[in-house]
């Protein structure tokens, strides 16, 4: 293989003219841990909200569960971000779908509402399963002591579960974040996107993604260590 | 409904002698676990069941079953493991719902759409099987969390009843634990002191000993034995028949979904009248 390589590319200056190329990635990286984070919001609420639904008593709530969980994960990540952001405004009426496509930063609103939207349905069978987990003396328990529905789940149910379901969520949200790398498709200039453009610009394919990975693999580091000391803070004692 | 006539002891003993007869290796504290407006007044129904049935599908769990619990009386409930008693105890505060009948307890119509039922449930105790502590929350939460979240009780007080109710069950040196640290005898006790923080007008117990390692039945029956002796109306799905004995007013028997024999509890012991209790009752009792 005939490259040559050249690792003080990064303090060289990017073309666009904005400073240096390691800026420019760490721009990048900073698109991604926004989308990632904002993104994570929507899927958190959004997918414990789905993931209660399925598992209340009454039909239609399960039903309507079920349906956003079977349409949201059963249709690929990429297709999901061309429809939001290539159809959506098209099918929407006529003032609301320009009102989007004039948005600046459209592909960032655009990647947090699409990946939100996709990791709800992930984060919705998380949490149905910790429900599911508990005995059901629990949910029984709770209503005896004259708790209503939400009351159940908000005191008894849910806290549960979501220590149950720590290590699994945790996998949820780096999988989140790396799929924020799949809005370069629609032009979101996050971390992936920014590597590529090095790469084209400076043709230092080696250096750039060796970059992209590191930065990566860095934060998703950063994200379990987080995990771990909150799984310490949560753990109850007595308990297992 | 049937009027079922109210037997056994009709003398409610003095709170001071019933602290005395507990037996003192529980660690209970001498004093009352119910407030005196609780306690026994012959003649009125604190749960009055009228012929409810239930269906799962096709199979019919419940058959006209109808008996009543008096203010401050102790009501056994056995039987045959799949006969309904879990069942039946669970209709009585709506855990369970039931297709045909009626149930009224303290006067409140449960199967009345307009019945508030987690108001309801609030003033019926319930003890299960398995303790059903809230496995996150410290004891002292477990304790406070409904009389602040469902009574909105003020913090300062949901946490003196609560923890005047744990030194009545001998736990007062466990208020920081967690469920997970304690033994299932301290954790069914704990259960009963948290149903009792809310002021039930009535206790359920669904076999409230039969998960227990058996050096720790005694401790849980004798808090049950205090209670009871202070004149709270309780119904108990139990096949400890020492316990029956010693405080119940009267002994239901239930086969296949129906209520078989609904007696005082020296006619029951005395002469069982069905075949189906003198056959269950020699088998539990011979061991
Ligand atoms: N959710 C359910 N669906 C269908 N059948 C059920 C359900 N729950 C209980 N049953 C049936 O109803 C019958 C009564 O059950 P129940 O739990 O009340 O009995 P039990 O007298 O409490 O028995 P045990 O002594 O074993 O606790 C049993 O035959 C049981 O199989
Ligand atoms: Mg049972």
């Amino acid at each position: 293989m005939n490259y040559t390589w050249n690792w003080g590319i990064f303090l060289e200056p990017s073309p666009e003219g904005t400073g240096t190329y390691a800026d420019m990635l760490l721009s990048g990286l900073s698109w991604t841990i926004a989308t990632a984070l904002s993104s994570w919001v929507i899927a958190f609420c959004l997918g414990s909200l789905i993931g209660v639904l399925r598992t209340l008593p009454s039909k239609a709530a399960r039903a309507v569960g079920t349906a956003y969980v079977e349409l949201f994960r059963n249709v690929p990540l990429l297709v999901q971000m061309f429809l939001w952001y290539f159809v959506l405004p098209e099918v929407l009426p006529g003032s609301l779908g320009s009102w989007i496509k004039q948005l600046p930063n459209a592909p960032f609103y655009t990647a947090v509402a699409c990946l939100g939207f996709f990791t709800a349905s992930r984060v919705a069978e998380q949490v149905r399963a910790g429900i599911e987990s508990l005995p059901r003396g629990q949910r029984m328990a709770g209503t005896a002591m004259g708790f209503t529905v939400a009351q159940t789940y908000r005191y008894v149910l849910l806290p549960n579960a979501y220590r149950i379901i720590l290590p699994p969520l945790t996998s949820e949200f780096l999988n989140n974040l790396k799929n924020t790398s799949v809005a370069l498709t629609i032009g979101l200039l996050e971390l992936t996107g920014r590597a590529r453009s090095m790469q084209e610009f400076s043709f230092q394919v080696f250096e750039a993604f060796t970059a992209a990975t590191i930065l990566y693999v860095l934060v998703n580091l950063v994200v379990i260590a987080a995990a771990t000391l909150i799984e310490r803070r949560v753990a109850v004692p007595g308990q297992r | 409904m049937t009027d079922s006539p109210i037997t056994g002891s009709t003398a409610t003993p003095a709170p001071a002698a019933a602290a005395q007869a507990a037996p003192s290796d529980s660690g209970l504290q001498p004093g009352t676990l119910i407030e005196p407006a609780r306690q026994r007044a012959p003649g009125t129904a604190m749960i009055a069941i009228d012929a409810i049935s239930k269906w799962y599908g096709d199979f019919r769990v419940l058959h006209e079953c109808t008996t009543a619990v008096a203010k401050g009386e102790v009501v056994v409930v056995c039987g045959p493991s799949g006969s309904g008693k879990s069942t039946l105890i669970k209709c009585v505060n709506a855990l369970e719902p039931f297709q045909k009948g009626q149930i009224t307890v303290d006067g409140t119509k449960i199967a009345d759409k307009a019945t508030n039922l987690p108001k309801l449930r609030s003033r019926v105790g319930m003890v299960f099987q398995h303790f059903e502590l809230f496995p996150h929350l410290s004891i002292t939460d477990n304790l406070t969390i409904a009389q602040r979240k469902v009574l909105g009780r003020p913090k300062e007080e949901a946490h003196k009843r609560g923890l005047d109710l744990l030194a009545r069950v001998g736990l007062s040196a466990h208020a920081k634990k967690f469920p997970g640290q304690l033994s299932g005898g301290q954790q069914q006790r704990v259960a009963i002191a948290r149903a009792l923080a809310m002021n039930p007008v009535v206790m359920l117990f669904d076999e409230p000993t039969s998960a227990l390692d058996p050096e720790m039945v005694g401790e849980v029956l004798d808090v049950m034995v205090e209670l009871a002796r202070e004149g709270m109306t309780m119904m108990v799905v139990t096949h400890e028949m020492g316990f029956a004995r010693k405080v119940a007013d009267r002994v239901i028997f239930m086969d296949q979904g129906e209520i078989v024999e609904d007696a005082g509890k020296d006619d029951f012991f005395g002469k069982p009248r069905s075949e189906r209790a003198q056959t269950f009752l020699s088998k539990i009792l011979q061991h």
